[in-house]
């Protein structure tokens, strides 16, 4: 689960890591509220977004008079903010957030990720920070430092010290930086994040470390024991399809092709995309239904696709081992027939009751596409499509 | 022969009692040595009562001692799962296949640094299970698409491999044992650890080995299979139209330095002599024709 960077920096202040102060507002009065409540003479108005990348966007802007904010407020409140995450639609902001102005002297990066390799939590550390971290790592990722922690000892002093070292930080600076990753790090395992990053982070003229920005994911496994975190989560920022489909306990990705897809797997949801590619089609969803899909649920899959106004074909791909042919073909029926399907079905069926399966779709009277094997269906669905 | 599993092995259901338990010991139990395979279950505070037969244990290290058994399944609900695993580990069984999807990444990081040193090795989480055919079914995948034969299959993904196995079976071929490893980022048995365990045994003569995008472990495999393999093998990866917008921000790709594709993955099992396929509907195929 993802949450905005004014939620992630009151988690992270709840663990003493040092942020600038700021105060998240819904309208431009509250906002002109904010900037007079944090004093000074230059704010930043930042979009609250769950995409990276605002400030390429206009979405972050650097007031220097209340006459700035103001106008830079309403400018960025409501605009349909597009950045290179986004996708070219751009997301509506509906949040801001109010910070007093920082004295950056550097910018750095520091990240915090579950590292496959490594098995353990991995701390990453920078001093090229701000926008291009990506690049760094593509093209000198020997200027990224890298820290496995101990699950047990947690990040240590002198890890922590040696990380603060290695991206520059002055010798005045490395107590407090030292405290800011250890915090960082607490906040992290504490709260079942699955990413942490705070690009930039900066060195302040007065030798300080501050968390200029922070983004933080969660893991959803785990959001049963944070219901804190979980109420955290903005249904405005995610995909209306795919909170429909979590309601149900569908995993359903959204993508720009004409071809919908409900598969068993998400190993096989990925390779039946694949296969649909490679036969010149393009997919609408990636949609894995799990192991126990009731007939209920393949309904409610059916009716996500459907939603989708370029869908031009479906292609049910379904390998049953827990799930048997059988349920599944009274779920494909039940779900065309209540929704009165349009367009072309293909399905291909294998595994357990497989002869039960075929032969309800075959006496359903319903115009099913039916497919031997992957590559079959794959090239049934690619044609169907095409032809509508 | 085969690996991990075989007839001879005494299995132990950790979460007999729960609904998934009761219905994959029940499958297990009716596949080929099942009735001698499965021997005991483990659910707390239901120790003394019995499960289609099966004796129930308070503690792993019970049903240990009670029937020597050496191996047990996993299907305890996620937020306990990773102690369950813990206690398989305590109990120094040799074999822990943990079926159970959902497990907290961070429980599973504490269960996998204890398991440094333990002599028991972990296969999964979130996996199908292993299966070696007309011997022993360990997990929840369809018993009667198997059959024994030659050819060794390792997969991240459960359907996936159910799909390899479906594919393999329209070519004529069986398996020696098929290994599903799991698609969590922190696991136990690792593609390579898997192809080193087939490479040494004598009844498999290939491998398929099916990978997903994300982290390094099939490169890691196929650099391995380069300079060690004797048997051939044959691969898919699964992610190649994957949208890489979906991926986790900067430090998701960041930790990899930008690899973890499919394309990568695909590229560099080429490079170590594994040949690929990009079709998944041709794995079957691909492997018959490197057989000899």
């Amino acid at each position: 689960m993802k949450i905005h960077e004014y939620q992630a920096k009151e988690i992270l202040r709840r663990y003493g890591v040092a942020t600038p102060r700021g105060i998240p507002c819904f309208s431009v009065d509250e906002a002109i509220a904010a900037a007079s409540k944090l004093g000074g003479k230059v704010w930043v108005v930042k979009a609250q977004i769950h995409a990276g990348g605002r400030g390429k966007g206009g979405g972050v802007k650097l007031a220097r008079s209340p006459d700035e904010l103001r106008q830079y407020a309403g400018q960025i409140l409501g605009m349909q903010l597009k950045t290179p995450q986004t996708g070219p639609e751009g997301q509506k902001v509906r949040r801001l957030l109010v910070e007093e102005g920082a004295d950056i002297r550097k910018e750095l990066y520091v990240g915090m990720v579950v590292d496959r390799a490594s098995q353990r939590v991995v701390l990453m550390a920078s001093s090229e920070g701000g926008m291009d971290i990506e690049e760094v790592a593509a093209h000198t990722p020997e200027k990224i430092y890298k820290v496995a922690v101990d699950p047990m000892a947690g990040l240590t002093d002198a890890e922590a010290e040696m990380l603060a070292r290695k991206i520059g930080l002055p010798d005045k600076a490395l107590g407090q930086a030292r405290d800011f990753m250890k915090g960082l790090y607490r906040a992290f395992d504490e709260t079942d994040a699955s990413l942490a990053e705070i690009n930039p982070l900066i060195l302040t003229g007065d030798d300080r470390v501050l968390a200029l920005d922070a983004k933080m994911n969660f893991d959803d496994n785990a959001l049963f024991r944070h219901p804190d975190i979980a109420a955290m989560r903005d249904l405005d920022e995610e995909d209306p399809a795919e909170i429909e489909a979590s309601k149900y306990d569908l995993s359903y990705i959204s993508l720009d092709g004409d071809i919908g897809c409900l598969v068993n797997g998400a190993g096989l949801a990925m390779a039946t995309m694949d296969i649909i590619k490679l036969y010149g089609g393009s997919p609408a969803n990636f949609l894995d239904v799990g192991g126990g899909a009731s007939t209920e649920k393949v309904t409610e899959a059916f009716k996500i696709m459907l939603r989708n106004p370029r869908l031009r074909a479906i292609l049910v791909n379904i390998f049953g081992g827990i799930m048997k042919c059988d349920v599944i073909a009274q779920g494909v029926v039940t779900a065309a027939r209540e929704v009165s399907l349009k367009v072309p079905l293909v399905v291909r069926l294998e595994g357990t009751n497989v002869d039960l399966g075929k032969k309800i779709l075959a006496e359903s009277g319903l115009p099913i596409i039916s497919a031997s094997n992957m590559a079959d269906a794959a090239q049934k669905v690619v044609a169907a499509a095409k032809s509508q | 022969m085969s690996i991990l599993i075989n007839k001879d092995t005494r299995v132990i259901t950790q979460g007999i009692t729960g609904k998934t338990g009761q219905f994959h010991t029940k499958m297990g139990k009716e596949y080929a040595n099942g009735p001698r395979c499965y021997v005991a279950g483990v659910t707390p505070k239901k120790g003394g009562q019995h499960f289609e037969g099966i004796p129930i244990y308070e503690t792993v290290k019970e049903a240990k001692a009670a029937t020597g058994a050496t191996v047990s399944v996993i299907y305890v609900p996620p937020p306990y799962a990773a102690a369950a695993i813990d206690e398989a580990v305590e109990a120094e069984l040799d074999l822990v296949i943990c079926i159970t999807e959902g497990i907290p990444v961070r429980d599973m990081i504490r269960t996998k640094y204890k398991l440094q040193g333990k002599k028991t090795r972990l296969v999964g989480p979130n996996c199908p299970g292993v299966i070696t055919p007309d011997e022993i079914k360990i997990g929840i995948m369809p018993g009667h698409i198997h059959k024994k034969g030659p050819v060794g299959v390792v997969s991240r993904s459960g359907t996936l491999t159910y799909e390899a196995v479906g594919q393999l079976r329209e070519v004529g071929l069986g398996q020696s044992t098929c290994v599903g490893i799991g698609g969590d980022p922190v696991n136990g048995l690792r593609h390579i650890d898997v192809m080193q365990m087939f490479n040494d045994d004598p009844r498999t003569e290939a491998v398929i080995m099916v990978g997903e995008i994300g982290g390094s472990n099939e490169e890691e495999c196929a650099r391995w299979v380069r300079d060690h393999m004797k048997k051939p093998v044959v691969g898919f990866i699964a992610g190649v139209t994957a949208p890489p917008g979906k991926r986790m921000g900067h430090a998701g790709a960041i930790i990899s330095g930008g690899k973890g594709t499919a394309d990568e993955k695909l590229a560099v099992m080429e490079e170590c002599g594994i040949k690929v396929t990009r079709n998944p509907a041709e794995m079957g195929k691909l492997l018959k024709s490197v057989l000899k």
